[in-house]
Formats: C-alpha cells, sequence, structure tokens
C-alpha cells in the first residue's frame, strides 16, 4: 500500500469510529462489551477455602437438623449415608478408608474445605430447588453436616469467620498433579508391557 | 418405499421444514446411562456407527449435572469479571461481532471408560468409550476478552461459571486460558446445541469435559484456584496411599478399535478392515499399532486423516481373519512419545480407585463364531 493510501485509509478508519471516552482508547475494545458495577456483580458469589465470598449471617447444628430433615433426607438420608435409587452421594462415614480397597467417599472423609460445602449447597442445593436457601440456613445445615462427621463441635455457631477456620479431615489428602504418570518412564515394564 | 425410485418423483424440497432429517435407514441414537436421576446423568455416543472424524452435534454424548437449562440469547450475558481492570459484560451479540476462530477438538468425559478398571463391563464401544465425541468448535478465544478487560499483576486462575441448575464452577489456569481457552458459540457449523451449553461454551482444549463449562455465563479471574465441589469432592484421582491427585486435567492419549468391537459378529472368516478412533488431550496423534494377538505383536495402523493437536483421527488396518480366536487391541502413540498403557501398567500407575481418566489399551475377543466381546487380558 502506498503511504498516500494508507492516510487516506487510516483516516477513513478515525472517521467511521464514533469516539467514545474510554479506559483503552482502543475503539475495538471499547464499544464491545459493557461495563459493570460491583452491585450488579453481587448476584453472582463463589466461596474460597479462606472465606472469601462468605455472606454475613450464621447458623447451628440445631437449627440444621430440621431443614436437613426437610429439604436433604429424602436424598442423601437420615444418616448421611446418601440414599441408593436418588443419585445423592454420602454426606458422611468413610473417615480412614481412603487408603484401603474399600475407600468410602464422603463430604466427612474425603472433602479438603468446609467452604466448597456452604458454596454447593447455596449454589445448587435442594437439588430440585436449586438457590433457594438463605444464608443462614446454608449455615445452619453446612453445620449439621459437619456436626454430624463430628467436625465440628455440636454447639459451634458456624458464620464467616468460624467456617474458614473449620480444619476437614482430609485437607492435607490432596497434591496437584496433571500427570503424565512419571512411572510410566520407570523400569518394572514400560508402557507397552503387559 | 418405491421399487424403483427412478420411476416415481421424489419428494420436493424444504417438505420437512427446512433443516433437514437424516435417512429414515439411519437409526443411531443416543444411549442412556443407567443411572437414578436423568437430572444428573449422561449419555453415550454410537460410536461404532461413526462415519467421520466429527461427531453429527446431535450425536454428540451428553453430561449434565442439573438438567439442560432452556436459554434465550437475546437475554443472556457473559460476565469477566475478578483481578481485571475493568469489569464488562458481553451479550451473545456482542462476542458474535469479535473475531472469531475454528478448530476442531475432541471433548471427552473424564469419567469416560470408568467401569473397566475392575473388570470388562461395557458390553459395547457405545458403553465402553462413548463419552467422547469430536466437533467443530468456532467462537472467540479468551485472550481476546483478557484485553477487553486487561488482567492485573498476580491474576493466574479463572472460575468459569454455568447457567443451569447446578451452576457449574471449575477453576483453569489462566496460561491455559490465555494459551487455547475458547469461548465457543458455534458447533459444526451451527449454534451450539441445547444439551452442549447454548448459547455459550467453554472449551479447554485436551482437558476434561467437565471443565468445559457449558452455559458459560461468567469468568472470575483471581490469584488463585477456587476449590469448587468438581475440582475436590469430585473429580479427583484416588491414589493406592489414600491421598488424591487434583488438576489432573489432560485427557491422556487414547484409543479404541469400532469395529470390529462389542456385540458385532463377524459372519464368516476373510478380509476385514479395523477401524476405530485415537486422541489425545496432550498433543497430536503420533501413530496408532494394532495387535490381533491381545498385545504380544503389533502392526502400524494407517490414519485416515490430518493429525490435529487435541483432536481425534481415525485409523484403519486391513485384517484377514483365519477363524480362529483373536484378540484385537489398539493403542495410540501420541507426538511426545507417550504411549497408552496396558489396563495392567495403568492399575501399576493408578492403583484401582483412581476411577476418572481411563485411557488403557482396550481389548475385543473375536471368539470362533465371529462373535465379539469386551474382555481384560
Amino acid at each position: 500500500m502506498s503511504m498516500f493510501r494508507a492516510i487516506v485509509a487510516a483516516v477513513a478508519m478515525l472517521a467511521a469510529v464514533p469516539l467514545i471516552a474510554s479506559a483503552s482508547g482502543d475503539p475495538a475494545i471499547d464499544t464491545i462489551g459493557s461495563p459493570v458495577s460491583p452491585e450488579e456483580l453481587a448476584k453472582f458469589f463463589v466461596i474460597m477455602p479462606d472465606g472469601e465470598g462468605l455472606p454475613p449471617g450464621s447458623g447451628t447444628a440445631a437449627a440444621g437438623l430440621p431443614l436437613y430433615a426437610e429439604k436433604c433426607a429424602m436424598c442423601h438420608g437420615e444418616n448421611l449415608e446418601g440414599l441408593e435409587g436418588t443419585g445423592a452421594p454420602p454426606l458422611a462415614g468413610g473417615r480412614g478408608t481412603l487408603a484401603t480397597n474399600k475407600p468410602f467417599k464422603s463430604v466427612e472423609s474425603y472433602w479438603p474445605y468446609a467452604s466448597t460445602l456452604y458454596d454447593y449447597i447455596w449454589r445448587a442445593m435442594p437439588f430440585h430447588e436449586p438457590g433457594s436457601l438463605t444464608p443462614d440456613e446454608v449455615y445452619s445445615i453446612t453445620a449439621y453436616i459437619l456436626s454430624f462427621g463430628k467436625i465440628i463441635d455440636e454447639g459451634t455457631v458456624l458464620d464467616a469467620k468460624s467456617l474458614s477456620e473449620v480444619k476437614m479431615p482430609n485437607v492435607d489428602g490432596f497434591y496437584v498433579d496433571n500427570g503424565p504418570d512419571r512411572l510410566i518412564y520407570r523400569a518394572q515394564g514400560g508402557a507397552t508391557s503387559k | 418405499m418405491p421399487d424403483d425410485p427412478t420411476k416415481v418423483m421424489g419428494r420436493a424440497l424444504l417438505e420437512d421444514g427446512g433443516y433437514g432429517t437424516r435417512s429414515q435407514f439411519e437409526t443411531a441414537v443416543k444411549a442412556r446411562a443407567d443411572n437414578p436421576n436423568d437430572m444428573t446423568s449422561w449419555s453415550y455416543t454410537p460410536l461404532a456407527d461413526m462415519k467421520g472424524n466429527l461427531t453429527p452435534s446431535g450425536l454428540h454424548y451428553e453430561r449434565h449435572h442439573g438438567g439442560i437449562p432452556a436459554i434465550d440469547p437475546a437475554k443472556h450475558f457473559l460476565y469477566v469479571h475478578g483481578m481485571v481492570d475493568q469489569a464488562k459484560k458481553f451479550s451473545v451479540a456482542d462476542i458474535l461481532r469479535l473475531p472469531s476462530i475454528t478448530r476442531r477438538y475432541f471433548i471427552e468425559c473424564s469419567g469416560n471408560t470408568y467401569e473397566e478398571w475392575a473388570k470388562p463391563k461395557g458390553k459395547n464401544v457405545q458403553f465402553t468409550h462413548g463419552l467422547l465425541s469430536t466437533s467443530e468448535w468456532t467462537g472467540v478465544p479468551f485472550a481476546t476478552f483478557a484485553r477487553h478487560v486487561g488482567l492485573q499483576d498476580d491474576a493466574s486462575w479463572v472460575l468459569g461459571e454455568g447457567a443451569d441448575a447446578a451452576v457449574m464452577t471449575r477453576s483453569i489456569p489462566l496460561d491455559k486460558m490465555l494459551t487455547d481457552g475458547l469461548i465457543a458459540y458455534g458447533q459444526n457449523g451451527e449454534m451450539i446445541r441445547p444439551e452442549q451449553g447454548y448459547p455459550l461454551r467453554l472449551v479447554v482444549p485436551g482437558y476434561e469435559g467437565n471443565m468445559m463449562i457449558k452455559w458459560l455465563r461468567r469468568l472470575q479471574v483471581s490469584d488463585r484456584p477456587f476449590m469448587t465441589r468438581e475440582e475436590t469432592g469430585r473429580y479427583t484421582g484416588l491414589m493406592p496411599n489414600g491421598r488424591a491427585r487434583q488438576f489432573y486435567y489432560s485427557m491422556d492419549a487414547k484409543s479404541v478399535i469400532t469395529f470390529p468391537s462389542g456385540e458385532m459378529l463377524l459372519p464368516k472368516p476373510g478380509h476385514y478392515e479395523i477401524r476405530g478412533i485415537a486422541w489425545s488431550g496432550r498433543g497430536r496423534v503420533q501413530a496408532v499399532d494394532i495387535s490381533m494377538d491381545g498385545g504380544k505383536n503389533w502392526i502400524p495402523a494407517r490414519i485416515d486423516d490430518t493429525p490435529e493437536a487435541m483432536s481425534s483421527v481415525r485409523f484403519s488396518c486391513p485384517w484377514f481373519w483365519d477363524g480362529k480366536p483373536a484378540i484385537l487391541q489398539s493403542r495410540c502413540i501420541e507426538d511426545s512419545g507417550y504411549v497408552q498403557p496396558t489396563r495392567t501398567e495403568l492399575i501399576r500407575l493408578r492403583g484401582d480407585h483412581f476411577f476418572y481418566h481411563y485411557n488403557a489399551i482396550q481389548s475385543w475377543a473375536v471368539a470362533a463364531d465371529g462373535s465379539v466381546s469386551n474382555v481384560h487380558v
């Protein structure tokens, strides 16, 4: 392209793009997508292991018991065992089984963070009424499940602070490893051995 | 049906409504998993019926954690926020205006073939390997959105969140998102099907299917992973020592023979063409080997299309069946040099309770009567 034509093209492009006062100064960026305020983002949540994202409120196992009975037990069972035929996983039991030949994975035995339990209940439970629980109800049901699994005392008041301090039994049971399996490159047979 | 289609006029165009339907003689469909609740369940792609490398969109396997949501694209937004300079939301119309790319990638459920760890369970290849499908995906790279919102210095993770009843969430490393993360709206030339995430799906090539968040509504940038249910209590691999491998993202090299395969019957001895599918979540398929004797001897198969990164290929190998019992196997060799392991080897690597990411060599036994069944050797 000649210098003249390049200048003409550049001027034409500038003229064609509306001038908008904006952060980036790049019209292609500033005219697509809309800035959002913290207020608009407040409808979303995700709870981190350190408690970031936990809402105000509190709950206890005592308050959680009737809620659990009404909203959870029909799938997860009276003893948090997970009822066969519903597809609901167990919430308690199985401590000490992970290294055996019959590992039993439950919230109690396997989940590393209490924050995940709060997040998931608030996010997706009860299964047939997802997102219908108040923060206090979620604190209470969380407290009931953790108390049933003897992870917290029966009388513990769960709130943003106390929940972030809960230490799950299997908190050290995970390590990051995206493979491939290193062992495959060691003796005792390569990948093609039987 | 007319006896002679040349002697009667055919049907007029568009009589089927303008979208098109397959021949009434083609009947392959997805198979339902035997689970108690169809809202959190999966369906299998009929792999043995595939006639090419791309899976027809209507036959793409499904995995849902809270049913298939109904979403009006005019009311759907993608929010990008967190550790960014300017949080933004993008309408579907906005995203359609951005520069797009088109790539062919497979998606495999990390639970594909999970029933084969202990004993040969799936009766046919649809049930053993059917949580695998390949599509041509069209969309906007995450890097484009990153430029639109601006990434802060410590940004290193991105949460993807779906607009389904499970409000599905996964944390994805920012490096991966900036390498080839794709906000897809197109699948095989049309808008993504509702079961596959309409109108937006996150595609992270080669990674576990559950990370490819369907009905994508939100990307939150952070300096650490979010530790959601799907990356702690689920989709982690338990090792024999009782500890679990976390963030095992990539689907390792794998292959399966789709013809002949379980529940088929070879009518008589003679010439056959062994056919199958191979794929790798870490690179390209370099080669595929075939064994007709349960893994004692191997010969190279023919690769029937051009291998692409994090995509699948079809392979084939001519075979003269002499009528004697045979055990057919395939093994995928990825371009890194990684070779698909045997089941014995995989169990040596991971024990019996890893559950996910089963990528061992599949064995099909051909009996003297020509019947084919799933076996372990």
